[in-house]
């Protein structure tokens, strides 16, 4: 449950934009969530349903999924990352430690572990409604 | 509203049951950082402390072999738990990465040591000792800006090229008002007093002299006989000492 500590600090980080903001009540949470990491968004939903603050009673959490593009820093190829394409312990390697990626991964033209993960690395919190 | 890390949001949280957070430290590598580090960490536990050890030399991890031991794993549990090492709580990127070369840019060091400083949960502890990755990059400005209360203990040695490198951590930990603790002066091989001097001049507390000790390659991956060098002995007075 790698998600649970992911969901303690999007509740955490939320909870301090609501008081930025001045939301009495928080409505709806949107989270970017990379292929890269592989969180697997019901255990991330449940988490974060299971640790939300009053201020969040009525809340919905939209989770939606960001393809993970690469792009190779040594023949400038870009590609996009595919867990079947990694053997299990080291898409469960990544999934911990994103950036372990550059252990298992090359790229498929050149070769190069030195790479950029251009976008859909992790977690991210992408919007927050709610009320005055 | 742009997208927000959440990460380093509950940073704080994780390390609120640690005492103090000492990031071991050097201007340049080769110095001895990791052996004075790893050493530190047992020498407190050995003293009755709860003391993590963290490895934030991504690039060159070294702590897991000074500790000899590679069948430890952390435990997924909210989170990661992480072992129990020869008596301390250690943590590592070898348990993701391997024996495997793992190429990090400064962008995607900030990113696993904030991923790991986000999701690792330390028991309370006394001490978290952190093997920091040599020099003034990524690692140390980000625990500087996302760890409310690190406090550097720089290891130098009687080299003035090594010390010239010490003088630039120094400026910069105190620019950004970071707590140093002191500085140690590795391999020691002569009475010159030079590098205590010049430490002084810099307002810096003078820890001690570590005297170099042939001993120690043969104790790697031996935590008793570790213990036993004369390394060993004078960090156990450095710890007894006022400043741990």
């Amino acid at each position: 449950m790698h998600e649970w500590a992911l969901a303690e600090a999007i509740i955490a980080a939320a909870l301090q934009i609501a008081e930025k903001e001045g939301l009495k009540e928080v409505t709806e949470v949107t989270i970017k969530v990379g292929e890269l990491q592989q969180i697997e968004p019901d255990i991330l939903r449940f988490a974060l349903s299971q640790l939300k603050p009053a201020s969040f009673k009525g809340a919905k959490f939209r989770i939606t999924r960001a393809k993970t593009e690469l792009k190779c820093r040594a023949c400038g190829h870009m590609w996009l990352f595919k867990k079947q394409e990694l053997d299990e312990s080291a898409a469960e390697a990544i999934h911990f430690v994103p950036e372990v990626a550059h252990t298992y991964i090359k790229c498929p033209k050149c070769g190069s572990p030195d790479f950029e993960i251009i976008k859909g690395r992790g977690v991210w919190l992408e919007n927050i409604k709610g009320a005055r | 509203m742009s997208l927000v890390d959440p990460r380093t949001s509950v940073i704080n949280e994780r390390l609120k049951r640690i005492g103090r957070i000492i990031a071991v430290s050097s201007g340049k590598g080769g110095v001895g950082k990791s052996l004075v580090a790893t050493t530190l960490a047992l020498a407190l536990a050995r003293k009755g402390c709860k003391v993590g050890l963290f490895d934030l030399d991504f690039t060159s991890p070294s702590t897991h072999i000074i500790l000899g031991d590679r069948n430890a794993q952390p435990k997924e549990e909210k989170g990661i738990v992480p072992p129990v090492v020869k008596g301390l709580e250690y943590m590592s990127l070898i348990y993701y990465s391997g024996d495997h070369a793992t190429p990090l840019r400064g962008a995607d060091v900030s990113n696993a040591l904030i991923e790991l400083l986000s999701v690792t949960r330390w028991s309370q502890l006394d001490f978290l000792v952190i093997d920091m990755p040599p020099g003034i990059g990524d690692a140390v400005l980000d625990l500087i800006r996302l760890v409310k209360r690190i406090e550097f203990l720089i290891v130098t040695t009687p080299s003035q090229l090594a010390f010239e490198t010490v003088k630039k951590l120094v400026s910069l930990l105190k620019d950004l008002k970071a707590p140093i603790i002191g500085v140690v002066e590795n391999m020691k091989m002569n009475s010159a007093k030079s590098i205590q001097q010049q430490t002084e001049k810099l307002g810096i507390a003078f820890l001690g002299e570590i005297p170099y000790d042939p001993t120690v390659e043969g104790a790697i991956g031996d935590e008793t006989k570790l213990l036993d060098t004369a390394l060993a002995k004078k960090i156990r007075e450095i710890a007894m000492s006022g400043y741990l």
